[in-house]
């Protein structure tokens, strides 16, 4: 099983949804994430006081799917979450040891 | 005035009707009863402007001024600075009933009223000759506290996010004692020093409170900054206004409300409300469009906040002009503010690095004094015809109408009340200091003051 990270840029998320439910992947957690990686920030000014904010928000989305299917996940999710400019975002994968479905004990690919 | 010239057009009617009508008591009867309906209807007429002004110029301190601040603030503090202008409309109106009133308005001394209308003695329904003819004493004392109550609160932008409640609670009863009472004194008070149209040694214009409230509550808004000293991590942290959409609300509805400061200021009414109304929206527009504009220039972009900085200085500014400048004048007198007061808060106040958290001074200080200054310039007797010699001829006003003096007239009233204000500021907080302390512990800055001092948070969104 592979745990799927994407940080993408949250006006992004209704089609990375959208592409992901089209392959059959409907199980995620989401939450609103601020940070930046190459990208820079921007100014405000508040009567003249400067502020750089260069924390900008963002949209953490995470699944554990099949080690199988991930190759598949990640291509879908890449190709629905890029707009090819600076500040798209990244996907990391990381090995799950084991998943437990909390109702029924499930265990392994079936608790997915 | 225009009702001078109706009672004119009224004397000259009745003159020979009152010949005829000795010989017919009838006839003289019913004019009697004519007069008091006359008179009846007048005060109608005003008394209803100036009920809805009382309520207009409320309006300004709550919600307007509590939106306008509060959303300026960090969110950690929101509802901290909403109390703090909220208990104000509480603490003044009693101060009020019990002393402020006759303290601002009893008696003719030159610097502070008398205790003849304490606890409202002898405010009733029955006009005050001296201050408004023809409205009830009760209606132009309710409507002056209105004014009371929004100066001290115009200061709390000054110690925003970190002054104690009980210290602003004293320090406010104080205030309203020491500077704000005898300021209106001076300036609206039957023989005020700075009173001009009721026996003043240095006839000064003041409106609607350019002097009184807009001038004592900046610079003792700058000398609280001061004596408080920066927020924690001010100015590396971030400190940015947490909504600026319920700004924006606040600074809307201190735009209508404004109308019911200076128009309402007419105490009638009149043709000079209606005047004083225009100038008071023109002077407002043409500062929105002056801040923008510098801010424009000088940043790169326009923002929201600066349009509503903008009206707000430009409203402080027109406030002592706006029952003596015709509405060019007024646009003139906006648009200056609103370069003005950007540069107070943009540059000046960058340079010297003071916190005045939320501008006070730079906005109703610095606006306001230039508004008594410009009053001055622009004042004229052809909008304000309420000054006459003793043959009855109108007097000049200001420089435009060829009285250069009234400049210096203008710079004497705004100086005295920034003496005052600077004084008495100084002396109460240091009397606050000594007996409870002005300022919140660290830790109760750090977790913010609606937490700390009240026990409750503006926002909870898991709820």
């Amino acid at each position: 099983m592979k745990k799927i990270e994407a940080i993408i840029q949250p006006f992004k998320l209704d089609e990375v949804k959208e592409a992901l439910k089209g392959i059959g992947i409907d199980g995620m957690t989401i939450s609103e994430v601020r940070g930046h990686g190459r990208q820079k920030g921007h100014k405000e000014v508040y009567r003249g006081q400067e502020y750089n904010v260069d924390l900008l928000p963002k949209v953490k989305l995470e699944m554990v799917v099949s080690a199988s299917r991930s190759e598949e996940v990640i291509k879908t999710l890449a190709v629905a979450a890029r707009t090819g400019k600076i500040g798209d975002g990244k996907i990391f994968v990381y090995d799950v040891a084991e998943a437990i479905r909390i109702r029924n004990d499930d265990r392994g690919e079936s608790a997915l | 005035m225009k009702h001078i010239e109706k009672l004119c057009v009224m004397g000259l009617l009745i003159a020979p009707a009152a010949l005829w009508a000795q010989a017919n008591p009838d006839v003289q009867t019913r004019l009697a009863a004519v007069e008091a309906a006359a008179k009846s209807a007048q005060s109608a007429g005003d008394n209803a402007w100036m009920l809805v002004s009382s309520a207009l110029v409320l309006l300004m301190t709550g919600p307007g001024l509590a939106l306008f601040y509060g959303g300026l603030v960090r969110r950690k503090n929101v509802l901290a600075t909403m109390m703090q202008s909220f208990i104000l409309m509480a603490v003044v109106t009693v101060i009020w009933a019990v002393v402020g009133y006759s303290l601002a308005f009893g008696g003719d001394g030159p610097i502070l009223g008398d205790f003849r209308f304490a606890l409202l003695n002898g405010v009733g329904a029955a006009p005050n000759a001296d201050y408004a003819g023809t409205i009830p004493h009760q209606t132009f004392m309710i409507y002056q506290l209105m004014f009371a109550i929004i100066t001290p609160a115009l200061i709390c932008g000054a110690f925003a996010e970190r002054m104690k409640f009980s210290a602003m609670l004293l320090f406010m009863t104080l205030w309203m004692l020491l500077v704000y009472f005898p300021q209106a004194h001076m300036v609206w008070g039957k023989g005020g020093l700075l009173n001009a149209a009721l026996g003043g040694k240095v006839p000064t214009f003041d409106f609607a409170g350019g002097t009184v409230v807009h001038i004592t509550s900046g610079v003792s808004a700058l000398i609280c900054a001061l004596y408080l000293g920066k927020r924690l991590g001010f100015p590396s942290d971030s400190m940015k206004p947490h909504n600026l959409v319920i700004s924006f609300i606040g600074a809307c509805l201190l735009w209508v409300g404004w109308f019911g400061f200076n128009a309402g200021s007419a105490l009638a009414a009149s043709g000079l409300a209606s005047s004083a109304f225009v100038a008071t929206h023109f002077g407002a527009a043409a500062a929105a469009l002056g801040w923008v504009i510098a801010e424009w220039l000088h940043n790169g972009k326009p923002s929201v906040l600066g349009g509503i900085s903008g009206c707000v200085a430009g409203l402080v500014a027109i406030t002592p002009a706006s029952g003596f400048v015709k509405p060019f004048p007024a646009l003139l007198i906006g648009f200056l503010a609103g370069i003005v007061c950007f540069w107070m808060v943009a540059a000046v106040k960058q340079k010297f690095g003071y916190d005045d958290s939320l501008d006070a001074f730079g906005v109703h200080g610095i606006g306001g004094t230039l508004g008594a200054l410009l009053t001055g310039v622009f004042a004229t007797n052809a909008v304000n015809d309420s000054f006459k010699d003793s043959s009855g001829k109108l007097l000049s006003l200001g420089l435009v109408d060829g009285h250069a003096g009234q400049v210096v007239n203008q710079a004497i009233g705004a100086g005295i009340a920034w003496g005052l204000a600077i004084v008495g500021t100084l002396i109460i907080l240091k009397i606050c200091d000594v007996l409870i302390g002005v300022r919140v512990r660290k830790e109760q800055e750090i977790q913010g003051l609606d937490v700390s001092l009240h026990g409750e948070e503006g926002y909870i969104f898991e709820s």
